[in-house]
């Protein structure tokens, strides 16, 4: 997976702007709590920034409805890793910055008043790389959506597999797509949201197998990032390559939905497959 | 993990399985089996250095190397090579087909680089398009409609990085090609012959067994990327490949193949006969031990065993 966790550093670097609250689209600057209650909208152009697993599930789930669930999940250290410094320093690091014990936050809540099983990424926690705890906790969320008999909604933003868990996160691939393969066997529903960014391993397995797949207005979703694309092959890159709309262009995306309709649409897709009449 | 560990983990696998003997059927003293195989290859293998790891990747990507067609060349008979995905193109980077291999009818998916320049970039080094892959999955699609075992090799740096692979859905295609493979009845082997490179090897290695030759490589992203991105610089591949350990001993400790396939002295490039007379015989009997099994109860523990994959803990 070629999608560095490094990005959000990159990005900043490649902007000139460091102020996470400073509107990369439009240059408004907002106070944290401006872009809070606005759902981390840009107010100004409708720029989507990035949004916290916590405040995500908060603007999904109805009050006091959600439980988490293998919230004591951590990554081991299965290679003894070490780049420029140690895995289980990063994974620290990442905890005590993020609050997370891991990209991925699960559980079970209420949406609209319909049941569904919740799986929420968050870019913040090592660039939301997938290595074993992420591939484990997605394939228990499709087994508590299978065993409740209720749809599981996954939203995602994910750099792609997690490098330092080497081949193992490479095979949180075929484990996320069996672990679906079984909630559609046992006859579960799956709708996917691609948040910026679905990249990579993310992407090339379970986020990409929805029954119905929406995204963000503006996400990045490509196996390969721009930049790599650039550097590799030379190519001219349109202007929206990868992104969103780009993606709805060429058919592999069912809808861009921005965030206020978010919960409102998946409330009707919850409506539609819940089989009452 | 240490490989100790990973013995120590087998070991007690072995011993539980043991003492379920009296309530299991013919799978579980296969499982041991296997099991015991793998702890005697564990046992045999070298603990390897950094160097060593760095020549794996080196024989793995030798341009002398022995690619799927050379193979299909020498282990199947009556070989009839199939073309286009039916929607769009045919992608030369992935080969199909159908053949006999010994005696049988199988569906053969594999990954070709070309041996020349003109032919490596006709075959655009081994990396598909999401065209290769949907040829790949329509292959399997029919083999899993006349009940024939499907077989791949996989040789890939990775899936395609370019404007078009992406406009047209690589992502996406390799998310239902790993898909497919998961809802397969027909029992399928797959073998790693040079570079197994991140998700575009994946998506045709979901299997229900995995080989690995002896100096293969599997990966989640090729040592050069993992260096330009952690180490800032792809000139640190070596070090990178001795990070995350692609090599066939240790992935074969983490679970990941069930068996090692051995190579002539020195490499497959030494000897193509040979090369493939190992694999031909590591293939038979991986595929004769699961070919009467039921296509659900096989798909069920195709599943389950990725399902059992990674490592982590509860915090303490």
């Amino acid at each position: 997976m070629d999608v560095s966790i490094e990005r959000k550093d990159e990005a900043r670097v490649d902007d000139g702007r460091r102020d996470p609250n400073t509107c990369p689209s439009c240059g408004s600057h907002y106070r944290d709590d401006e872009l809070e209650a606005s759902l981390r909208i840009c107010p100004q152009c409708g720029h989507h920034f990035p949004m916290r697993v916590r405040e995500r599930i908060d603007s999904l789930a109805d009050p006091d409805t959600f439980e988490e669930e293998a919230a004591d999940l951590r990554s081991s250290d299965p290679l003894d890793f070490f780049d420029l410094r140690p895995y289980r320093e990063r994974l620290a690091e990442a905890e005590l910055e993020t609050g997370l014990g891991e990209a991925m936050v699960i559980g079970s809540a209420l949406l609209d008043g319909h049941p569904c099983e919740l799986t929420v990424m968050d870019f913040a926690f090592m660039g939301g790389s997938m290595g074993s705890v992420v591939g484990e906790k997605f394939s228990r969320a499709c087994e508590s959506a299978a065993e409740r008999s209720v749809p599981l909604i996954s939203v995602t933003a994910s750099g792609g597999a997690r490098m330092q868990e080497g081949i193992l996160s490479l095979m949180q691939l075929p484990k996320t797509v069996s672990a679906v393969e079984d909630l559609y066997d046992a006859g579960g529903a799956m709708f996917s949201v691609m948040a910026h960014p679905t990249t990579a391993g993310v992407l090339a397995s379970f986020a990409s197998l929805g029954d119905v797949i929406v995204a963000e207005p503006g996400a990045l979703l490509a196996f390969t990032g721009p930049r790599v694309v650039q550097q590799t092959t030379k190519e001219r890159l349109p202007d929206d390559f990868g992104l969103a709309e780009s993606n709805l262009r060429f058919g592999h995306v069912d809808a861009i939905v921005p965030r206020p309709e978010l919960k409102p649409y998946l409330g009707r897709l919850l409506r539609l497959f819940s089989h009452d009449r | 993990m240490t490989a100790e560990d990973q013995l120590l983990k087998l070991r007690e696998r072995v011993a539980r399985l043991r003492s379920l003997s009296l309530l299991g059927g013919a799978s579980v003293s296969r499982d041991l089996e296997r099991f015991q195989k793998q702890i005697e290859q564990l046992e045999a293998a070298p603990t390897l250095t950094g160097e060593q790891i760095w020549h794996s990747v080196e024989l793995a990507r030798h341009e002398s190397r022995p690619y799927t067609l050379d193979y299909v060349e020498r282990i199947v008979d009556d070989w009839v090579e199939l073309h286009g995905d039916r929607n769009r193109a045919d992608d030369p980077a992935i080969v199909a087909g159908l053949g006999r291999f010994n005696g049988r009818t199988v569906a053969l998916v594999g990954h070709q680089k070309g041996r020349d320049i003109k032919e490596r970039k006709y075959r655009n080094f081994g990396m598909a398009h999401p065209e290769g892959y949907r040829k790949a999955m329509r292959i399997m699609r029919l083999a899993d409609r006349h009940r024939f075992p499907v077989l791949t090799l996989i040789d890939t740096p990775g899936a395609w990085p370019g404007v078009a692979a992406e406009q047209h859905g690589q992502g996406g295609t390799l998310a239902r090609s790993h898909a497919l493979m998961a809802q397969l009845t027909v029992p399928i082997v797959s073998c790693i012959i040079g570079e197994g490179g991140s998700g575009g090897a994946s998506a045709i290695g979901l299997a229900d067994r995995v080989l690995m030759q002896e100096n293969a490589i599997y990966s989640v992203i090729t040592p050069e990327g993992c260096a330009a991105i952690l180490w800032r610089d792809a000139g640190q591949a070596q070090k990178a490949a001795a990070a995350f350990k692609p090599d066939a001993a240790h992935c074969l400790e983490l679970g990941i193949v069930d068996a090692i396939v051995p190579e002539p002295p020195g490499g497959a490039q030494n000897d193509f006969d040979e090369a493939a007379q190992l694999l031909a015989e590591s293939i038979e009997q991986e595929l004769s031990e699961i070919e009467d099994e039921p296509g659900t109860a096989l798909r069920r523990q195709r599943r389950a065993k990725f399902r059992s994959m990674g490592v982590f803990a509860p915090v303490v």
